[in-house]
Order: C-alpha cells, then sequence, then structure tokens
C-alpha cells in the first residue's frame, strides 16, 4: 500500500501533455496519459523537477496558504535561510525577522540557529570512533527519501539527526510554552517558510516513526509577497537575528559542509549530481571523505522551486549578507548545544525500493525477459511519443499492462505505411 | 508447479579508452538487479565486482563485453576482453600489485586492487587468460 503524501500535483486544465515534465523525471515517475501528465506516487520523490521545467506553470506545489496560520492561538514562523536571499539590498536580516511579526506571526524561530546546532553536532559526530563513512547529511528531504527508496545500503551513513528544520520546530514550540505558560501544545502553530515542496512532503509523512513537528509548511513566494507590503527601511529594526553565518550558509551547496571546518567533505547539487555521487558512493569508488552534503536543488536551497529569486543572484546575496554577520551565534558552550532527544532517530523508514516488477523473483525474471523481447522490437529513439520517458520504460509499461504497443507512433507509421503498400493497387479498381 | 525461470543475460558493450562512460554498466546493472528484487547486499557486491571489471577492461584491454546472468539463487559476471592477456594470474591477484601505466595512476586508478576486491566481493572467480589473446573473467555471486 502506498501511504506517502505528496506535494508536487498537477492541474490537468494548464497540461498540454508536451512530455517536458516527463523527459526531466529523475525517477521516471511520470506517463503522459490522454494527452495528460500522470505522476505516480510511489515513484515521485517530490524533486519538483517537473515543477521547475513545465512551461505550461501546469505543476504546482500543494502548500498550505497563509490564511491557515489564523487555526492557531499562538503563531510562530520558521523562516528557512534562503528566504533571507531573496530581498534586493537586505543589509539586516533584522528586517525579515521583524515583517514577519508584522503580518502575523507572535515569534520567529530561524532555521538558521537549528542548523547552527545540527552543524556542532555534526563536528562532534565526526569524531566518534566505529561510525559508517562517508557521513551522508539529512539536511535534504529528497536525497533522504531516495536513500530509502533507491540506495538501502547508504542507510547507515545518514546521521541519525534530523533535519535543521525538525530541531528548529521543536525548539521554537519548547520556547513558546515556556514563555507563554497559559498556551497548551496544540495552540501553537508551528510554520515553516519553505523553498520547496519536499519539505511539506516531509512535514506530513514524518520520518520513519518519527512525526513530525511542523504544523503548516507556507510557500516561501506567498510569505515574500506578503512580506514586501510590510518590510520598510526607515522603520528602525528591533528584532535581530539568533544566528551567525554558519546559519545562514546552509542556504547554499556548500555552506552545510564548510561549517565542519574539515577538508575531507564534497558537496553535490542537483538531483542528477546527487544520483551519481551516491551511485559511487554505493560501489565504493569514492576517495576517503568524512562528509557528504547532498541538496537535490541547483545551488542549494536557495534552488528551491518556491523561491523568487534566481539561485546564482540568491547566492551572491548571501555572500554580501553574512560578510556582517558574526561566525555562530550558537552558544553550545552555555547550554551544551541543547538539541531535544527527539531529534535523534534510530529507526528509518523501511526499504521501499524503487519499480520492482514482482514481489517473487522469479517472476521478475519472467517479467524482465519478456521486457527486453519488447524492447527489441521498439524503435529506440525514446521520443516519449507513446507517453513514456523512453523505449524501455514503454517496454516495461506493456509488459505490466499499462501500456499498448499501438501507442508506439513509429510503430504505427510502420504499420500504416505496410498497409497502405498493400492496398496501393486498389486505385485502379476504384477508378474503373 | 514450480517452474523454475529462464536465466537473464544483460550484455554490455564497454567502451575502451573512455574514462567518462567506465563504470555505466554497473549502473544500470544495478537498477535492472534492484527492479527483479534482489536484495540490496547481493546488489551492492555484484555492482563493485562489476565496476572493477570494466575499469580494469578498459584500462588494459581497450574494452570488451560484459555479460551478467541472473539464474535462481545466482548471478553470474562474463567479462571477456581481447586485450594482452596476464602473463602471472598469481602476482596479479596480490594486493597492491599493479600494471597500470602513469597515466593512469595519475587518474587514480591502479591501486592494484581491482581483482582482490572483485575476489572479495564475489563467491567465486576465475581467470582464464591467454597472453596476447585475451582474458575472460567469470564471477559468481549466490543469492
Amino acid at each position: 500500500m502506498n501511504t506517502y503524501i505528496h506535494s508536487v500535483a498537477l492541474d490537468p486544465s494548464k497540461c498540454t501533455g508536451c512530455t517536458t515534465c516527463m523527459k526531466h523525471c529523475p525517477t521516471e515517475a511520470i506517463r503522459i496519459r490522454n494527452g495528460c501528465a500522470v505522476i505516480d506516487s510511489e515513484r515521485c520523490i517530490d524533486c519538483g523537477e517537473c515543477i521547475r521545467n513545465c512551461p505550461n506553470n501546469a505543476k504546482k506545489s500543494i502548500c498550505n496558504s497563509f490564511d491557515e496560520i489564523k487555526k492557531y492561538k499562538f503563531k510562530i514562523a520558521l523562516p528557512a535561510p534562503a528566504l533571507f536571499a531573496q530581498f534586493d539590498n537586505l543589509d539586516n536580516i533584522g528586517y525579515v525577522l521583524q515583517g514577519l511579526l508584522d503580518i502575523g506571526f507572535d515569534d520567529v524561530f530561524e532555521v538558521s540557529k537549528g542548523a547552527e546546532l545540527v552543524s556542532s553536532y555534526t563536528r562532534l559526530y565526526l569524531q566518534t570512533e566505529g561510525i559508517k563513512k562517508p557521513v551522508i547529511s539529512t539536511a535534504c528531504p529528497v536525497v533522504t527519501r531516495l536513500i530509502v527508496l533507491r540506495f538501502p545500503f547508504l542507510k547507515d551513513n545518514l546521521i541519525p539527526l534530523l533535519p535543521p528544520m525538525e530541531v528548529a520546530a521543536r525548539l521554537a514550540r519548547e520556547r513558546a510554552l515556556k514563555e507563554h505558560p497559559e498556551l497548551k501544545r496544540e495552540d501553537i502553530g508551528v510554520c515553516f517558510i519553505s523553498p520547496c515542496p519536499a519539505k511539506m512532503s516531509y512535514a506530513r509523512n514524518g520520518f520513519g516513526s518519527y512525526k513530525s513537528e511542523v504544523d503548516l509548511v507556507i510557500s516561501m513566494s506567498e510569505i515574500y509577497l506578503q512580506l514586501i507590503n510590510v518590510m520598510k527601511r526607515e522603520k528602525l529594526c528591533e528584532v535581530s537575528s539568533e544566528a551567525g553565518r554558519i546559519g545562514l550558509s546552509w542556504a547554499i551547496c556548500g555552506g552545510e559542509g564548510s561549517a565542519l571546518f574539515n577538508d575531507k567533505i564534497l558537496a553535490a547539487d542537483g538531483i542528477n549530481n546527487v544520483i551519481s555521487v551516491l551511485d559511487q558512493i554505493e560501489d565504493g569508488n569514492i576517495p576517503p571523505i568524512d562528509f557528504v552534503e547532498l541538496n537535490a536543488c541547483p545551488s542549494g536551497c536557495v534552488g528551491g522551486v518556491l523561491t523568487i529569486e534566481n539561485p546564482y543572484v540568491a547566492k551572491n546575496r548571501l555572500h554580501t549578507l553574512r560578510r556582517y554577520m558574526p561566525v555562530s551565534l550558537n552558544k553550545s558552550e552555555d547550554d551544551e548545544g541543547y538539541i531535544p532527544h527527539e531529534c535523534f532517530f534510530t529507526d528509518l523508514p523501511n526499504y521501499n525500493p524503487l519499480n520492482r516488477l514482482s514481489d517473487n523473483i522469479g517472476e521478475s525474471m519472467r517479467l524482465m525477459s519478456k521486457i527486453q523481447a519488447v524492447r527489441k522490437e521498439l524503435p529506440g529513439i525514446d521520443c516519449g511519443s507513446c507517453g513514456a520517458p523512453n523505449c524501455r520504460a514503454f517496454a516495461e509499461d506493456i509488459v505490466m499492462g499499462h501500456a499498448d504497443r499501438k501507442d508506439c507512433v513509429i510503430a504505427y507509421k510502420e504499420l500504416l505505411k505496410r498497409y497502405l503498400n498493400e492496398n496501393s493497387g486498389g486505385d485502379s479498381v476504384d477508378g474503373e | 508447479m514450480n517452474q523454475m525461470a529462464e536465466p537473464l543475460v544483460f550484455r554490455f558493450d564497454v567502451d575502451g579508452d573512455n574514462f567518462t562512460s567506465a563504470g555505466q554498466a554497473s549502473v544500470q546493472v544495478k537498477k535492472n538487479l534492484r527492479q527483479l528484487g534482489i536484495d540490496p547486499e547481493t546488489i551492492r557486491r555484484v555492482s563493485i565486482a562489476m565496476y572493477e571489471g570494466e575499469i580494469n577492461m578498459v584500462i588494459h584491454a581497450k574494452g570488451g563485453q560484459a555479460d551478467v546472468i541472473v539464474s535462481d539463487g545466482c548471478i553470474e559476471i562474463i567479462l571477456a576482453d581481447k586485450g594482452p592477456g596476464i602473463a602471472n594470474i598469481e602476482q596479479a591477484m596480490q594486493e597492491g600489485f599493479s600494471t597500470a601505466p602513469d597515466n593512469i595512476r595519475s587518474l587514480g586508478f591502479g591501486a592494484g586492487m581491482g581483482l582482490p576486491n572483485m575476489k572479495r566481493y564475489t563467491d567465486e572467480m576465475q581467470i582464464d587468460s591467454v597472453v596476447g589473446e585475451g582474458t575472460t573473467i567469470t564471477m559468481k555471486v549466490k543469492y
């Protein structure tokens, strides 16, 4: 049974069935059926590539709407660090934090603060004896889902700590309960401001047996539109950031790694690059490294599909912004880098391989040899007109009963040609 | 009736002198085995052995052919090339022994771990080699 809730969806009224998304999907989760794209939810990893590439804006991300915060008595905003890269000429993060309070949040807890705690824990963890290296970051939810679905051998390489969003969410709620003892747990709405749809899926599905502490996920672009109306430079900025350069840098590829002060790190961005790095680690074909940071989006979280700004401009802005910031504001010295114990996980989601043909190996083998046979008869030009991303996937769909061989336009053309040839003698009869 | 499935054959041409594509066959094999529902540990063993073999064929033999045969309980990998052959198999099997030229070593290959790794990750390994004619390596991974 597939019970995973996704947050990438399609608007059928906008879809033209053009095959662009299908061609870009890294897990071959999309087919075109009856002129419209269809997403296979078992294969989808919520990476957002289809949203990024759709020329008709027919792919969308399902997030909570800003209005939903009204359900809660006490509303906490959890801005992802990428949010601060969306504004032109921003020299103080405080303006954005103040803006969040002005649009209706009661408190703001920066995810960067959670990130600094995760960074300091990671530095300690890397020195632990007997851990499996390279240690892989759990920050990107697309990557953790991909590992569970496709690279089960690397599960033990994941650092056993939840991503900064979850650490921040727990700490934010704890702080609110402490400062406002009259509040009950359910009065508090923890609202993550997200650069990508994958965080929404993570918040809804949790990780393994862990239930997310995030109540709402609002898209960065929606919050951006609210914020630009209230952010005023003339106003004196009373709030200041609780994180430093390290936390902020998590928004760009390489930021998480550089916080480890270790040169044996590798950072990759872009879903296809991530997949090839994971393949290489799995094959043992990688130099000795301690830590691997993987970001599904190009340039890291600033490249998320729910952001406004071009990721390279965003990256440049963060570089400027962090110049005036302290390295870190993580006060791990005095409060021992407190991370709630619930944020450490011991059990992982079950290995749930993508595209398994059948539960029985013998049956799978029979199916695969049929697929091989069908594949040999197909033209092999991977045109996508049949509604499958390539001829091999089409052969698989035919054998599994999801597609009809007649959907191949090349084969259909051949058939038509043959028919016309065979019947060409008929003209004289008609002319009689 | 419990009918045995026919063995499945995956065949790959390994392109010689092309490091960019070296390793592609092992990635494809991994995908296929995953689809069949082979357990992850077995897939990893096959994929490492296959990767090492592929690299060897590129470095020493200007490519060759790789067959992966999946049958009930066993995955057989046959790597055949028409390269220079191995003069002294016993020596070639020693960890750290390498005849790889300097230009290959500078790429980070040629550490002398290829054949020993192939042996380590498989249950059976046989090398048939004739100097001047070529080498065929047959490996079995049981699952």
